[in-house]
């Protein structure tokens, strides 16, 4: 029976250590004698364990974040928002300027007769917040003029949000531990985000700059059952609204598309471009967006598209527009494109979708872009960069150097002070040591210094399971129990106090690793997969070995510890 | 058999007021340095050195006609007072390296650009001389000071803060395991103990003014990991002594779990702080400040289980007692639990050695 169990035991442990061995130095395509020779292991290795940017480096990116088109659109908007302000008060402005170049940011609105223009400019400034702009008055026209010191602190809100916006993307795709600070003058607008090596950088590039403005806007067109109203040409479109197009309308680009008929179909089914005229300002955008996600558009389909929710104060804005537009176009506008047009059936109010023939790869990464938040204004990437680590190449080899030697003392001092049992603890930490990087590996996971920082302490932990379980042992001897009990009782009461320490610990690592970023997680990941692995090795293999011993012989007349 | 120790029989409570005292003047020490270097400077972050990673420095770009070591580099930094540099070699571009400094000087950002790359020219002069013009047209030079840009912190207000929140957040979480494990009053003292050894380790950071980087954050966690650990094991045998010996006093039965455990407790401690010290020695300037936690970490994290934690844990359940009976004796109905006399065998055992009496608590035996 207890033979059984011993055997039972041994199979379960050597399955495991294999197993973790091969995650290690197996090769992830299909194995070829030369992947085990000792150069095959290392590049093996290599390939497994993702180092990160402080260990190995990888790029660094300067980009800057584009805030003369955030000012722009911004007077843009605000010109619009005059117009709407002295048009509901009751004046019909005869003509509104804006003028957007060379660093100024104007608003020019001319009025019918100057007589009226103190109360045109009262009646803008209850309806819009203009207090950054600096009013003048000239005949019939006043100008509004952005100051120098509002542009700069705009552009530098605009700036510090898409920092967030980018750290919240990264942290989203899953790049770990990156690095992003603010490069260069104040004035420069730049953001520096260093990364590990990953697998696509294309792709994270892309994501980061994703503008990802998402509006939904009604289309200016005869409602359903007629067909959509769309140009041909831009000049079309444009003299659909008279030659000029005023400062309520846009005319948009519109990729319209066929929709496949079988699944499967990837033939290009795209057709020409047209263009459609859209009213602004949007019915809704992305800050009222509550989610989005990726789906796919038919069961089994290879086409995508992504759905999203609003948030409670836009869903009202859009529940309220679509009851009273029934049968009206809506179009679904992405950085400046119409994506698609659908007439309102019925009321909608919180939800909607976004269909294109997006790949899954692409439906996702959007999806992603859209829930981190528009970036405020366009980036262009300026600088680009491969790294060395950031702790460089010299200090690794040392710290490296120092751990070995770290690890030799506590090994010999484990096999003088405990003899044979010293053999059992330096087995299970090895096996620790191996089952964390299978871990590791196996959850993709990136290892840099905090990571490492939670595997010293794992070794720590696992030294002191090992200390707690042999002193014990060897008070029970003294107390003058028999060798297999005073095992027995050894490992059980050590086991309460080793169980208590480690669920503390990943406890409080859980909260670092859910709630924490960078670093913290970093030492969280290793913490807690070394210290579930510790439970086996120290606990269960260690107890096997000691199996082992007392089961050879009949009677033991001495124990090794 | 090698063994350490035989039968040990301190008394370590005995010593409590002393071990208090020295820790409350350790604590002063570093609070008095970072609150003194804070007021002298007024409007910077003097009270600790923070490096690049939170307060933002200067990245120079050198070409190189033949690029040294990234070492050889750091210790001409070193030599021209640039202590903690970062250098980092660009690989795409073979002769091309980043040096990034944090913030020298004081006034304006600009200005400190300026003095952070002249003491980056001054440290390189050691390579040779800086080109005039294009370093390939200069038979003479060995380098060029190819840019000079200002960078912004990695972890700025706002990630710090929220850093501390999920500590603190994660210190919530132990104190409720062990409430929930053993009692709220050792719950309570472990975490005092683990503040007591973060606050003395950065009092050393601000003392001796060592440079806190991310990496000392990673420190920081893992000496937290550590305290507690070696705290739990130490409460662990309070509690099974206390289901065990019915008859003796907290008291007693602490220092004898301590005693009972030391054993443990300086192998364990020993070996990592051997390890420890190996990585502080051998490990590089890089890694200096993250070793130099992790040794006071477990020198004081190992000190506190024993001389913080416990008297504090003792202290605390003896009061409680003390409560306890004082109200029930005000009720003038006597518990049967505190009429019967407690047994001192410790040598000296002033405090009210009645805790194990408490009503409360009798659920856990």
């Amino acid at each position: 029976m207890k033979k059984k169990n011993l055997i039972q035991r041994t199979i379960i442990i050597v399955v495991i250590t294999v197993l973790g061995l091969y995650a290690v130095i197996g090769p992830r395509h299909r194995p070829h004698w030369r992947d085990f020779t000792w150069s095959g292991i290392k590049s093996t290795l290599q390939d497994n364990i993702h180092l990160g940017l402080d260990l190995k480096g990888g790029s660094h990116l300067v980009m800057r974040v584009k805030t003369d088109a955030f000012l722009k659109e911004l007077t843009q908007n605000n010109s619009l928002a005059v117009q709407n302000a002295a048009k509901g008060a009751g004046f019909q402005p005869k003509d509104i300027k804006t003028e957007t170049d060379n660093g100024t940011y104007r608003i020019t609105l001319t009025a019918p007769d100057g007589a009226k223009l103190s109360d045109i400019e009262d009646a803008v400034k209850k309806k819009v917040d203009l207090s950054e702009w600096s009013p003048s008055e000239s005949g019939n026209t006043i100008t509004w003029t952005l100051t120098p010191s509002a542009q700069r602190t705009l552009a530098d809100q605009a700036t510090e949000q898409a920092d967030r916006i980018i750290r919240s993307r990264l942290d989203a795709v899953g790049v770990a531990e990156p690095l992003v600070q603010r490069h260069g003058a104040q004035s420069s607008h730049q953001i520096l985000v260093q990364m590990p090596g990953i697998q696509d950088p294309e792709r994270v590039k892309q994501l980061l700059k994703a503008e990802s403005k998402l509006e939904l806007a009604h289309v200016v067109s005869p409602p359903s059952p007629s067909p959509v109203q769309t140009y041909n040409t831009e000049q079309e479109a444009k003299a659909s609204v008279g030659g000029t197009v005023p400062s309520n309308r846009r005319v948009l680009p519109y990729q319209e598309r066929n929709e496949p008929t079988t699944a499967g179909d990837t033939s290009n089914a795209q057709k020409e471009k047209k263009w459609v005229v859209v009213e602004t300002p949007a019915i809704v955008d992305g800050s009222e967006l509550r989610n989005a996600s990726a789906v796919q558009s038919r069961a089994g389909a290879d086409d995508y598209q992504i759905t999203f929710s609003l948030k409670p104060a836009g869903a009202d804005k859009f529940g309220t527009w679509t009851g009273a537009n029934i049968n009206e176009y809506m179009g679904v506008v992405l950085n400046d494109e119409v994506k698609s047009i659908a007439y309102i059936k019925s009321q909608i109010y919180d939800s909607g979708e976004i269909s294109g023939r997006f790949t899954k790869q692409s439906a996702e990464d959007l999806a992603l872009t859209l829930r981190s938040g528009a970036l405020p204004a366009p980036i262009e990437y300026q600088e680009e960069r491969t790294v060395g680590p950031s702790l460089g190449a010299d200090s690794i080899r040392s710290g490296v150097r120092a751990s070995v030697v770290g690890l030799v003392l506590v090994v010999l001092f484990m096999l003088f002070y405990y003899r044979g049992a010293g053999v059992n603890a330096v087995v299970a930490l090895l096996l620790n040591m191996i089952l964390m990087m299978a871990g590791l590996i196996v959850f993709g996971a990136t290892l840099t210094l905090p990571g490492i920082a939670g595997i010293i302490l794992t070794i720590g932990m696992a030294v002191d399971s090992n200390v707690l379980i042999f002193e014990r042992i060897r008070e029970e001897l003294r107390s003058g129990k028999t060798i297999p009990s005073a095992v027995e009782q050894g490992f059980a009461r050590a086991f309460v106090t080793i169980i208590d320490t480690h669920v503390t610990t990943i406890i409080s690592s859980l909260f670092l690793f859910v709630f924490g970023t960078g670093p913290l997680r970093g030492f969280a990941v290793t913490l807690v997969l070394g210290l579930i692995i510790n439970l086996f090795s120290a606990v269960y293999v260690s107890r096997t070995i000691f199996m082992w011993e007392t089961s050879r012989k009949r009677r033991l007349e001495s124990l090794s510890i | 058999m090698v063994q350490i120790f035989k039968n040990v029989n301190i008394d370590w409570l005995a010593n409590r007021r002393v071990f208090i005292t020295v820790s409350v003047l350790l604590m002063l020490a570093g609070l008095g340095s970072a609150v003194f270097r804070q007021w002298k400077h007024p409007n910077g972050t003097e009270a600790f050195n923070l490096g690049v990673d939170f307060k933002g420095g200067t990245v120079v770009t050198v070409r190189f006609k033949q690029r040294p070591s990234a070492e050889a580099i750091r210790d001409a930094l070193f030599n021209a007072g640039l202590k903690d540099a970062i250098i980092q070699p660009v690989t795409d571009k073979p002769d091309f390296v980043l040096i990034k400094i944090p913030l020298e000087g004081e006034g304006e950002s600009q200005a400190q650009v300026d003095v952070g790359r002249a003491k980056v020219r001054e440290g390189l002069r050691s390579f040779g001389q800086e080109a005039r013009g294009e370093l390939s047209s200069d038979a003479n030079a060995a380098f060029k000071i190819e840019g000079t840009d200002a960078v912004g912190a990695v972890a700025g207000a706002q990630l710090r803060n929220k850093a501390i929140a999920v500590t603190l957040a994660a210190l919530v979480g132990i104190l409720i395991y062990i409430a929930f494990r053993f009692e709220w009053t050792y719950g309570a003292a472990a975490v005092i103990a683990v503040f007591h050894d973060v606050l003395v380790t950065l009092g050393f950071f601000s003392i001796f003014q060592w440079e806190i980087s991310l990496t000392v954050i990673a420190a920081l966690l893992t000496l937290v990991g550590f305290s507690v650990n070696d705290t739990i094991v130490v409460f662990d045998r309070i509690r099974e002594n206390r289901k065990l010996r019915r008859r003796d006093s907290l008291y007693k039965i602490t220092n004898d779990s301590i005693n009972q455990t030391l054993s443990r407790t300086v192998i364990t401690s020993g070996l990592v702080f051997l390890s420890v010290l190996a990585m502080v020695l051998f490990g590089g300037e890089v890694l200096r400040g993250f070793s130099l936690a992790l040794l006071i970490g477990v020198a004081f994290g190992t000190y506190s289980s024993v001389a913080i934690a416990s008297p504090i844990m003792v202290w605390w359940e003896q009061r409680l007692e003390a409560a306890n009976r004082a109200a029930a004796l005000n009720v003038g109905r006597p518990v049967t639990g505190a009429v019967r006399a407690p047994v001192t065998t410790g040598r000296r055992d002033p405090i009210s050695p009645a805790a194990r009496n408490r009503s409360r608590g009798a659920g856990r035996a």
